[in-house]
This record gives structure tokens, sequence and C-alpha cells, in this order.
């Protein structure tokens, strides 16, 4: 098996990593240099909750009737259960079962 | 990785300083090994997406192992053509990848403990995934530091093969819906969220980056909701902070 790759293409790729990564070490590099008061670090704690809901709400809403009640089976799961590997399992066959159905 | 250590932050305030040990990145590859299953599953979607914009199995899989970023990639193959257009594919992964900053400077009250080395080539592999799992463990009073960097390997592991096996069935494969795996973002997510939320203080500001995120993506294209809505969530957190 032959590996194909276009000159150009690395090369866009690699700045596409490069740009990547600017936005990983960035913020970290950033606050090095700041303070922050109390205030503002209550903001970050929220945050990872709050980016996660804002990636998760557009998708849900855009979504079919077997997404929501796939999803919430998830959400039930993974509530009760904790476990991830459950949740995610449970999901991907009540997605393909309701696909089937509705 | 030097200056000042951030003042108090309440009852995470952590006399203990972070570790980067083996047994943190053993916990955070194993914690981990679920969600990048399912972070696999838009992987294979990815690498479908990837071939069928007419990259080859090898470029497909240098992206997954050089950028390491889901939408960013699915993003940019979907504005991908011949010829590339340079401009657009760099700056669209830049801004989709902005919420980074953010995700990178929560971690600085634990990272600054780490050397550079440790802190900088930990955030090479972080992810939303695992950026949001790596949270919820220091938060709950483990310090342990090299769980973003063993959490990410899993990810980055899973979703190098993943890219592969989609590469190479992107041949084959008409409908990822076919096997669930268009789904399997939101259901990851799904699980993530479960697990980060701490209780009701909590609502409020989900519920306006929630909110945020979708007026946002009504309203403006791209993946500015996520920039949005976490910046509203963070906003309305800040604004109701009592002393």
């Amino acid at each position: 098996m032959t590996i194909e790759l276009d000159p150009v293409v690395v090369a866009v790729i690699a700045a596409m990593g490069v740009a990547t990564y600017v936005t990983k070490a960035g913020g970290l590099w950033l606050l090095g240099r700041v303070d922050l008061s109390p205030r503002v670090e209550s903001g970050l704690e929220i945050l990872p909750g709050a980016i996660i809901v804002s990636i998760l709400t557009p998708e849900l809403i855009g979504g079919t009737l077997a997404t929501w009640i796939a999803a919430g089976v998830v959400l039930v799961i993974a509530w009760r259960t904790e476990s991830i590997t459950l949740s995610l399992g449970t999901g991907v066959v009540v997605i393909l079962a309701l696909r089937a159905v509705l | 990785m030097g200056g000042e250590t951030t003042s108090q932050q309440g009852d995470e305030a952590d006399p203990e300083s972070t570790t980067f040990s083996f047994a943190g990145a053993r916990k955070g590859f194993l914690t981990c090994v679920p969600v990048a299953v399912g972070v696999a599953g838009y992987g294979v979607l990815f690498g479908v997406l990837a071939r069928q914009a007419g990259l080859t199995v090898a470029e497909s899989t240098l992206m997954s192992a050089t950028v390491v970023a889901g939408a960013a990639q699915v993003i940019a193959i979907g504005v991908w053509d011949q010829p590339i257009p340079v401009a657009v594919v760099v700056g669209t992964v830049f801004i989709v990848n902005l919420r980074y900053l953010l995700m990178g400077a929560s971690l600085r009250p634990w990272f600054e403990d780490l050397s550079p080395l440790q802190a900088y080539g930990s955030v090479f592999v972080m992810a939303d995934e695992n950026w949001a799992l790596t949270m919820q463990e220091l938060r709950s009073g483990n310090p342990a530091g090299a769980f973003l960097l063993g959490s990410g390997i899993a990810i980055w592991v899973f979703w190098i093969l993943a890219t592969v096996l989609g590469a190479v069935a992107g041949g084959v494969i008409d409908d990822p819906a076919t096997y669930g795996l268009d789904f399997m973002l939101t259901a990851v997510f799904v699980t993530i969220a479960v697990g980060l939320w701490e209780g009701r203080s909590d609502l409020v500001p989900w519920l306006v980056a929630a909110g945020v995120a979708v007026v946002t993506a009504q309203l403006l294209g791209g993946q500015w909701y996520i920039l949005f809505g976490g910046l509203a969530g963070a906003g309305v957190e800040m604004i109701r902070y009592d002393d």
C-alpha cells in the first residue's frame, strides 16, 4: 500500500496543526501573565459545562425525534449508572432501532 | 511557567501541588477509553468525509494526528476544494478552535505547577472531551496533572485509528447514518455533560449558555455559537458571583 501525500496538502495540514496548537497552548500561556480575581475564576470554573452545553444544544435542536429520544436515554443511563460505556452503547442501539422504526 | 499563584478558589483550593505521574496518566487513559470509543465513532465519520473531499488515506490520517480537533477538522473538510482555499481553511480552523484559549486558561490553576514541557506537551492532545474529563477530575480533588495527557493519548490513538478506518471505508460507506455514527457526537457530549453537572447552581449559567448558543447558531454562521455560549455562561456566573 503506497502512502500518497501531496506536498501542498501536507503544508496546509501543518498550518492547520500550528493554528490549532496556538489556541490550545495560548490560553495556558496568556494566563501566566495575568492575575485572576476569584470572580473571574468562578467564570472559568463554569466554562466546561457551558461549552459542552453550547456544543450540544444546537445539535439537539436541529435533530430528529429519534435523536431526542436516544439522547434522553443516554442522559438517563449516564445519570443512573455513571458508566460511559453503558450510556454510549445503549444510545447507539436505541438510535439504530428508532431509525428503523420512526 | 512562573508568575504568582492565583488566589483562593473556594472549596477547590488545594494545598497540594499538581502531580505529573504515570499513575495520573494511566487513570486519565483508562477513564477516557469509553469516551475515546465514542469519539472514534465520529472519527470514522471524519475519515469518510475527508476521503469524499479528495484527501488520501495518508493525508486524512496526518490531519487527525496533527490537528487533533474533531469539529475543526470536519469543518475544514467542508470547505476543502481544488485548489485548496488555504486562508479559509486555516482561518476557519483557528476560529473554530478559539474556545481552546479559554479551556487552556481554565487549566492554569493546576498546570502552573507543572514544567513547561509537561504542560505544553499535554495540551497538544487536548480535545473537548478529555479537557472536560480532566476538569472534572482536578476539581474532584485529585491534582493529577498527567490526567490530561493520558486521556489525550486515548483520544489521539482512537481518533487516528478511526480516521484510517473511515478513510479506507470511505469508498464503501455511502451514509454514515446507517451505523449511527453521526449520533455519536451528541451521545458523547450528553454523557460528558452529565459528568460535569454539579447541582442547582449550574442551572442558570448552563441555560444561558444553551440559549445564547442556539440564538448565535441561528444568527451567525460557523461555529461562533460555541464560543459565545461558553462566554455567556461564564459571564452570567461572574455576574452572580457572591463575595
